[in-house]
C-alpha cells in the first residue's frame, strides 16, 4: 500500500512537471508554427532558435506585478486561475500516457489512476474547468471579463452537451469508461480503429474538442479583436500564466483523448512502438490546432450556437441512434 | 487591351468580370443545403492547404519573408541619396577630390564646409572638408555637380544620432585605404537596384 502511494505520488508530480513544461513548450512551438505558416522566422534571439524564449517568458511572468483590481472580489479572482491550472492536471490522472514498461524490474503503468469511469472523469474535470473562466470573469470588475465569462458558460456548456454525445457512440461499442480498454479494444493495428467505424462520432468530437480548449475557430471567449482578453482583462503576471499553461494541458489532453479514443491510443503502429505512436499522435492533434489557428477565421458567437445545437447536436443524436440500431440487429 | 481602355478614367463605365457567387440561399432549407454542400466539399481544407504550402515554401525552399534587419539588409536602390562617400582614385590610393569647391557652393541646404590649400607639389589639397548631417537635405546636388566623381551618395541610411547637428570629416566618408579595391563605382541615378531581377514579376507589355 505504502508502494502504491509513493509511486501514485512520483507519477503525479512527473506528469505534472512534464505536461506543465510541454504546456509552457507548446506556447513556442504555436509561435514557431504559426510564424512559419505566415513565413516568418518567430522567436529566434533568445536561445539557440529561440528555445530559451521559453525561459524568458517563464521570468516575465514570475517577476510581474501580482495586481488585483479594487473592485474585484480578492478571494474568488486569486482562486480561479488555479481551477483553469487545477482542473488541467486533474483530468490528466485518469488518462494513459504511455503503454506499459518496466523500470529497474518493476513494471510501470503510466497512469496515476485507472478508473472504472475514466473517460468520464476526463471529461468532467474539462468541464469543471469551466469554472476558472467563469469565475475570473465575474470576480473581476470589468465589463469585458463579464462578457468573456457569459461568453465561457455559453460555449462550454454547449459543447460539453456535444463532446458527450459524440464520444457516447464508441463508448457503446467498446462497453467501457475506461480508457485503457478503449486502448486493448483496438489492440489488433490499424483496421481496429474506431475511427473507421465511428468517423462521424471523430470529427465532432474534434470540433468540440476545439470549442472546449478554446482554440481558434471558437476562440471567442478570449477574443481579442471584440472583447479584449476576455476572461483574462484583469489578469497579469503568473496568475495570467495559470490560464494559459491550463489551457495548453487541455490541448494536450484532447489530444490524448482524441488518440485513445479514435486512433488506436498506444498500441504498436506498424513498425513503430506504442509509445512513440501515441506521441506521434498527440503531435499530430497539437500540431493541427495550432494549424488551424494559422488558417482559418473565427465564428461569432450566435454562429458558434447555432453550429452546436443546430448542425452538431442532432448530427450527434443520430450517429448515437444508428449506433444503437447497428449494434442491436 | 488597346491604349483607350487605359485612358478612360470613368469609374464605373469599365467592364467588370463579376464574381459567380451563385444564388444567396432565401429560406431556411436552402440555407441547410448551402451548409451541408460546403462541409462535403471540404472547402475548408482548402484553407489548411495554403497555409501549409507557404510552411513548405518557407521552410524548405527558401522563400522566408524575414529579414534579420540589423544584422541583415535589404539592397538598396542606387537612386538613394543616403550618406555620402568620398571615393579614391583606385590606381594611385589618393582621393579624386580636387578641392574644386563646387560642392560647397551648390549645397542649397549650406552643410558643406571645406578649406583648400597649395601643397608642396603646387597641387589643390584638401585641408578641411566637413558635412553637417544635421542640415543636409540629401538632395543630391554635390553629388550631381563634381566633376571627378569624387563625392556620391552611398547606401547608410541609418541617419539617427544623438546630436542634433552630426558632423562628418572627410576622412570619415573616405574610402578606407586598405579596402581600396573593395570600392564600388557609383552606378549613377538611373541604374536598376541591385536586386531588380528578383522584384521584376511579369513584364508590362500592355502599355
Amino acid at each position: 500500500m505504502d508502494g502504491y502511494i509513493i509511486a501514485t505520488v512520483i507519477k503525479a508530480v512527473l506528469v505534472l512537471s512534464i505536461i506543465a513544461a510541454l504546456a509552457g513548450f507548446g506556447t513556442y512551438l504555436e509561435r514557431k508554427v504559426l510564424a512559419f505558416m505566415q513565413r516568418r522566422l518567430g522567436p529566434m534571439h533568445v536561445g539557440p532558435y529561440g528555445l530559451l524564449q521559453l525561459a524568458a517568458d517563464g521570468i516575465k511572468l514570475f517577476t510581474k506585478e501580482d495586481f488585483i483590481p479594487s473592485g474585484a472580489n480578492r478571494l474568488i479572482f486569486m482562486i480561479a486561475p488555479m481551477i483553469t491550472a487545477a482542473t488541467a492536471f486533474i483530468a490528466l490522472a485518469a488518462v494513459p500516457l504511455l503503454p506499459e514498461f518496466t523500470l529497474f524490474g518493476v513494471t510501470v503503468k503510466p497512469i496515476i489512476s485507472d478508473l472504472d469511469i475514466g473517460i468520464l472523469f476526463v471529461l468532467g474535470m474539462m468541464a469543471a474547468g469551466l469554472y476558472g473562466p467563469l469565475l475570473a470573469g465575474m470576480a473581476q470588475d470589468n465589463k469585458w471579463g463579464l462578457l468573456g465569462a457569459a461568453r465561457t458558460a455559453a460555449v462550454f456548456l454547449s459543447y460539453e452537451v456535444v463532446t458527450g454525445l459524440s464520444i457516447l457512440a464508441p463508448i457503446m461499442i467498446v462497453g467501457s469508461l475506461s480508457l485503457i480498454d478503449f486502448n486493448n479494444y483496438q489492440a489488433g493495428g490499424m483496421g481496429d480503429w474506431l475511427i473507421w467505424k465511428q468517423p462521424l462520432a471523430f470529427v465532432l468530437f474534434l470540433i468540440a474538442g476545439f470549442a472546449e480548449t478554446n482554440r481558434t475557430p471558437f476562440d471567442l471567449i478570449e477574443n481579442e479583436s471584440e472583447i479584449i482578453a476576455g476572461y483574462a482583462t484583469e489578469y497579469s503576471g503568473m496568475r495570467w500564466g495559470m490560464f494559459f499553461i491550463g489551457e495548453y494541458a487541455n490541448m494536450i489532453t484532447i489530444g490524448f483523448l482524441a488518440s485513445l479514443v479514435f486512433l488506436g491510443g498506444f498500441n504498436d503502429w506498424g513498425f513503430l512502438p506504442g509509445g512513440l505512436a501515441i506521441l506521434l499522435k498527440v503531435s499530430f492533434f497539437f500540431f493541427f490546432m495550432l494549424w488551424v489557428r494559422a488558417s482559418w477565421p473565427h465564428i461569432r458567437p450566435d454562429q458558434l450556437m447555432w453550429l452546436c445545437w443546430k448542425v452538431l447536436m442532432p448530427l450527434a443524436v443520430i450517429n448515437v441512434t444508428i449506433t444503437g440500431f447497428v449494434m442491436m440487429v | 487591351m488597346s491604349l483607350e481602355q487605359f485612358k478612360n478614367r470613368n469609374v464605373g463605365t469599365q467592364n467588370y468580370t463579376m464574381l459567380d457567387l451563385g444564388e444567396s440561399p432565401k429560406t431556411g432549407w436552402d440555407r441547410f443545403k448551402q451548409v451541408a454542400r460546403r462541409s462535403v466539399k471540404l472547402e475548408l481544407f482548402t484553407g489548411l492547404k495554403v497555409t501549409f504550402r507557404e510552411m513548405i515554401k518557407a521552410l524548405f525552399m527558401g522563400e522566408m519573408h524575414t529579414v534579420k534587419y540589423p544584422f541583415e539588409k535589404l539592397p538598396i536602390s542606387p537612386r538613394y541619396r543616403a550618406i555620402h562617400e568620398m571615393k579614391r582614385l583606385l590606381e594611385s590610393g589618393h582621393y579624386r577630390c580636387i578641392g574644386c569647391g563646387l560642392c560647397e557652393k551648390i549645397c542649397i541646404a549650406d552643410c558643406i564646409r571645406m578649406d583648400t590649400r597649395y601643397d608642396e607639389n603646387q597641387r589643390k589639397e584638401v585641408s578641411e572638408y566637413t558635412i553637417n548631417f544635421g542640415r543636409c537635405i540629401f538632395c543630391g546636388y554635390c553629388a550631381e555637380v563634381c566633376p571627378e566623381l569624387a563625392i556620391v551618395h552611398g547606401g547608410r541610411y541609418e541617419n539617427a544620432s544623438e546630436q542634433r547637428a552630426s558632423f562628418a570629416l572627410f576622412e570619415d566618408m573616405l574610402t578606407p585605404l586598405d579596402q581600396l579595391n573593395q570600392q564600388q563605382e557609383f552606378p549613377g541615378y538611373g541604374a536598376v537596384s541591385p536586386d531588380a531581377d528578383k522584384k521584376i514579376k511579369k513584364t508590362p507589355l500592355a502599355y
